[in-house]
């Protein structure tokens, strides 16, 4: 597991049922791009979160596939209806095999 | 207020260059939409790339896709050395077929957002960002 | 002259496309962040201040693509860094079995305005930075081995100190025991030095507002510091800036933590005496 490695989200606490809210989330990776040297001019390994998905109660909202272009400490802003309480499960996969997870509660009302 | 022959020219070649920049759309960039669309015709229209005119650094490039009812969108950095940048797959709670990211533009070059619609069509959207060399800060 | 004259129309032509985008320090701007702190970007410049009328916060020279990362918490960037110091606040390390949370029982809420009126002199006469403080607290108290003046832990640990003052407005003295320090940062500010022969009012006081190349040049102000640099991608403190700035003018550096750059910390804080704390902020 990549050190530091740190899911934020920000989810609204609450929803109308039906209702379509902004989520954002961002996690702290470096995001090695495999195209940098080091200072011996080693060509430093590729190292990067190449997959990130959003599911509500098990549905899929996003399912992101992502290259090393995406900037360091990948960031994600989209929206999702909430036809129901439950739960957002945020999922980020490392090449390295780890996978982070973080999830979030809403309520109707 | 008069320009000589020389200098008239020299302006017209400016301009010219100022308007034709040389961007590579390159053959791994040419793979990467191939790869996505299967060789399938793309027309433009029907998908809103934002992207800054000019990107302070190319490091992070606020960049946002919108291709309303789309099943997926990929983006394409068509000057980078790997031209792929992401692909949304949009999931049956979208609310919307949007998204917004941070990228990594290795110099002045068009960004395309290609959409791939629920029925096997492709449009798309591109945006010159032209990317700035630091005064000092390199 | 018909030369000259096609010099100047090229010059205004890469001006304009450069312009394009730019924000223009002077126009109405205004930082509001997370909807509800509004932030002020200029004030009147402090009273020592001879050749400058109003001081203006970084902010307001950069595009506002990066402007708009500083105005909500969750789209800055530092606010990942700000977590790391959150996590090493409460984390036990040296002899003593101490964390930060072991003695400041009320959380870092306790530096409230501390950033603003830093560095100062102490109770043994001496200027001292943020960063001493903390390593202060570290050595003598947790038994703990000091951080290094500006990697990653330290930064952070000075970025989530220097949250706790932002909104407050930059004071820091200048009279009195400080004054000897406050001179001699002075005299290194004005001070031409490296291959390029530059002073840091060559760029910050002479010419700011002005592109150099495609970089729109600020007043080189450190209200925001540590500060998050798209270039690098992590927090920037006032040393490292200042160390990367002689390296880009082709001077030796002096070292981060010496008594130079506490010198100049002091002395260029106190150019943004009437400006508020924006750390930890976010630039290019």
């Amino acid at each position: 597991m990549a050190s530091g490695v740190k899911p934020r989200v920000k989810v609204p606490k609450k929803a109308a049922a039906g209702e379509a809210i902004t989520i954002k989330t961002l996690i702290s990776h470096k995001m090695e791009s495999g195209q940098r040297k080091d200072k011996e001019g080693n060509v430093i390994p590729r190292s990067i979160i190449n997959r990130f998905t959003c599911a509500f109660n098990g549905k899929s909202v996003v399912d992101i596939t992502m290259e090393p272009a995406i900037s360091t400490n990948p960031y994600f802003q989209f929206d999702a209806t909430v036809p129901e309480a439950g739960e957002f499960v945020f999922t980020w996969y490392d090449d390295d095999g780890s996978v982070y997870d973080t999830k979030k509660s809403v309520a109707i009302g | 207020m008069e320009f000589s022959r020389r200098e008239t020219i020299a302006l017209g070649l400016g301009a010219v260059a100022l308007s034709v920049m040389p961007f590579r759309v390159h053959a791994a960039t040419e793979e990467v939409i191939a790869a996505f669309t299967g060789g399938a015709d793309v027309t433009d229209g029907g998908v809103t790339l934002t992207a800054p005119e000019i990107a302070e650094n190319g490091n992070t490039v606020p960049v946002a896709v919108n291709a309303p009812g789309a099943a997926a969108i990929m983006l394409v950095a068509t000057g980078n050395p790997t031209p792929a940048v992401a692909t949304f797959n949009f999931g049956e709670l979208a609310a919307a077929q949007s998204a917004s990211t941070r990228i990594r533009l290795a110099g002045t070059q068009d960004v395309v957002a290609i959409a791939r619609m629920p029925d096997g069509t492709f449009i798309r959207a591109a945006s010159t960002v032209k990317v700035t060399i630091g005064g000092c800060g390199g | 002259m018909g030369m000259n004259l096609f010099k100047t129309t090229a010059a205004i032509a890469g001006l304009a496309l450069m312009g394009t985008g730019m924000a223009t320090a002077g126009e109405e701007s205004a930082l509001t962040i997370n909807g509800d702190l509004t932030i002020p970007t200029s004030a009147s410049a402090p009273a020592h201040l001879e050749n400058i009328d109003m001081v203006t916060s970084g902010w307001i020279y950069r595009t506002k693509e990066t402007q708009a990362l500083q105005m909500d918490d969750f789209d800055n960037p530092s606010f990942v860094f700000v977590d790391v110091a959150l996590d090493l606040w409460d984390k036990v390390d040296g002899s003593e079995g101490k964390a930060c949370s072991s003695c400041h029982e009320n959380g870092p809420e306790e530096f409230a305005g501390l950033t603003a009126s830093m560095p100062r002199i102490n109770a043994e006469g001496q200027l001292e930075t943020t960063t001493e403080l903390v390593n202060e607290c570290r050595t003598e108290r947790m038994g703990a081995e000091p951080w290094k003046y500006s990697k990653g832990k330290m930064a952070a640990m000075t970025s989530l100190i220097g949250l706790q003052s932002r909104g407050s407005v930059v004071n820091v003295a200048i009279d009195g025991a400080a004054a000897p320090y406050w001179e001699k940062g002075k005299e290194l500010y004005y001070t031409r030095v490296g291959q390029l022969d530059m002073s840091c009012s060559n760029c910050h006081e002479d010419n700011y507002d002005v592109m150099i190349r495609a970089d729109h040049l600020s007043q080189g102000q450190i209200n925001g510091f540590p500060t998050y640099r798209l270039k690098n991608a992590k927090m920037n403190t006032t040393h490292a800036r200042f160390k990367g700035c002689m390296k880009n003018i082709r001077a030796k550096p002096f070292g981060q933590g010496s008594d130079e750059f506490k010198a100049l910390e002091l002395y260029v804080a106190s150019r943004g005496n009437g400006l508020t704390v924006e750390t930890p902020s976010v630039r290019n």
